[in-house]
């Protein structure tokens, strides 16, 4: 009987062995993230005049390699918003557990004694709660790699559609791309809504229409896309989120006019 | 030295199952001057010497020990502002209430500390409307239509309980003044509500169920005189049938 209480419970030298310590640590110091593993592209949304629609493909790239097909980009909060993730995937599963646990805690500390209360987060409180989050990460080192875009409607009931990134950067627009979208998509957009005074002139339909071409544009020229994608449409009646979307109508027909498109067979 | 054996601590049970001290801080609040408050559907109101506003939104009035109320209210300020900062909305009223309930709380049950002396009258517009909340040093919070605290405030409560149906379609001044009534009630024989004695805290949305805010205020001084004029020679004084004469 060993007397001592601290090898009490532990595997007995004289059976075992002494136990080889260097297995408890590294010869290397702690590493945060240098840079993203899996990843999302790019993130779409816009305004229209009674609310705002958001897409994102379905694809987890890793490196180059589209290895996950069917990953779902863009998350429903507290039934009236909507986030979608570009960037790190891991990072993005993460938020979204964390988001799950916020609207759980929101859903039990409002409307306990006011039966028709409705002080849950809307997407200006959602936006500006993620971003802090983001600041937060970034100024530990180890920042969350996303870049975010959140859809919903404001505490006057108008449409919100405001980004945050891994830096904790704001950005609000009536229309916004993340990743290679910002580049790509952007330009098209702003074709239809260039400010905030043309977002009443708007239908859901021509707003949806538009995002919808420009996944196509994307997946035409972003090596990193796929074509099945997610929508989401937010107006104040809620979400009506849509995650098997098919690219249609495609014509590959410009491809072969341009030199070094695809696979070279010259 | 002490009335008994079990009240030197806020830990120890006497035999009947009660907590002196909790009791004894249930006293201060007897003890503070009066504060009344009433809310309806669109309008909210409260008084006393010390009123403090919280937030934009939100305001509070004391009955008990001041230094005590300032450290809740400090507390509290503190909580609105990182809830304007982290998810840049209004704190909402009921969440903000139960958070320093928690903390009153804590005090009653932790060896070495004490209650506080304080009862607060917390006053506020949210998203779900306007509220009133009674707080108490046990850590009881609770939702009211119309609450008075602090000295002689059972004769204010008696005014507000007679009047509370006339309450939900009340005007801003109407509701300031059925609170000027309420507050009289609890004086002494041969005083007045004066301008000096007397001061008024208002929150509310503009219009009804509107978000732009008629942030808290503070009315003290010359700014009460039209109210407690318009109350003064009010023979009405309990409410239905208590005509006086002349």
């Amino acid at each position: 009987m060993d007397h001592r209480p601290q090898a009490w419970g532990r595997p007995r030298d004289d059976v075992y062995g002494a136990y080889d310590a260097s297995y408890m640590q590294t010869n290397q110091p702690n590493q945060h993230t240098q840079s993203p593993i899996v990843t999302g592209t790019s993130v779409l949304g816009m305004k229209f005049k009674d609310g705002v629609v958001i897409a994102a493909d379905n694809l987890a790239s890793y490196g180059s390699l589209a290895r996950f097909t069917d990953v779902k980009r863009l998350r429903t909060f507290a039934e009236s918003s909507v986030v979608g993730f570009g960037g790190d995937v891991s990072d993005m599963q993460y938020l979204d557990r964390h988001l799950t646990e916020l609207a759980i805690d929101e859903a039990y500390t409002s409307t306990t004694t006011t039966p028709n209360a409705q002080p849950t987060l809307n997407a200006r409180n959602l936006h500006k709660y993620l971003s802090k989050l983001l600041y937060h990460r970034r100024s530990k080192f180890d920042p969350l790699w996303n870049s975010l875009l959140v859809a919903g409607l404001d505490e006057a009931g108008a449409p919100f559609l405001a980004a945050a990134d891994l830096l904790g950067t704001t950005f609000t627009s009536p229309s916004l791309a993340t990743g290679f979208g910002s580049m790509l998509a952007q330009p098209i957009m702003r074709g239809l809504v260039p400010d905030e005074a043309s977002v009443a002139q708007v239908t859901r339909e021509q707003a949806i229409n538009c995002v919808r071409e420009c996944m196509k544009v994307l997946f035409y020229r972003d090596a990193r896309s796929l074509d099945s994608y997610s929508l989401a449409v937010v107006t104040k009646d809620g979400v009506e989120l849509s995650e098997n979307e098919k690219l249609e109508n495609q014509s590959w027909a410009f491809a072969d006019r341009i030199k070094g498109y695809g696979t070279q067979t010259v | 030295m002490f009335r008994n054996n079990y009240d030197n601590d806020s830990v120890t049970f006497s035999p009947q199952g009660r907590i002196f001290q909790v009791e004894y801080a249930a006293e201060a609040v007897k003890q503070g001057s009066v504060v009344v408050g009433i809310r309806n559907a669109e309008e909210l109101s409260s008084y006393q010497k010390k009123l403090f506003a919280v937030d934009e939104h939100v305001g509070l009035a004391i009955a008990g020990l001041t230094s005590d109320a300032r450290v809740l209210s400090n507390f509290m300020k503190q909580q609105c502002l990182s809830e304007r900062l982290t998810y840049d909305r209004a704190m909402p009223l009921e969440t903000l209430v139960s958070l320093i309930g928690d903390k009153a709380q804590l005090n009653t049950q932790h060896y070495g500390k004490r209650p506080y002396g304080v009862g607060l009258l917390v006053a506020g517009v949210d998203d779900s409307g306007p509220h009133l909340f009674e707080f108490q040093p046990s850590g009881l919070t609770q939702e009211m239509l119309a609450c008075a605290i602090g000295a002689r405030s059972q004769m204010a409560r008696t005014y507000l309980e007679k009047n509370l149906d006339k309450f939900a379609d009340c005007g801003r001044d109407e509701l300031i003044r059925h609170g000027l009534r309420a507050l009289k009630e609890t004086l002494v024989q041969d005083r007045e509500l004066t301008v000096e004695n007397t001061s008024v805290g208002v929150v509310g949305p503009k219009e009804p169920g509107k978000r732009p805010l008629e942030a808290f205020k503070v009315h003290d001084g010359a700014e009460t005189k039209d109210w407690i004029n318009s109350i003064a020679d009010d023979t009405e004084t309990s409410g239905d049938g208590m005509q006086v004469d002349e």
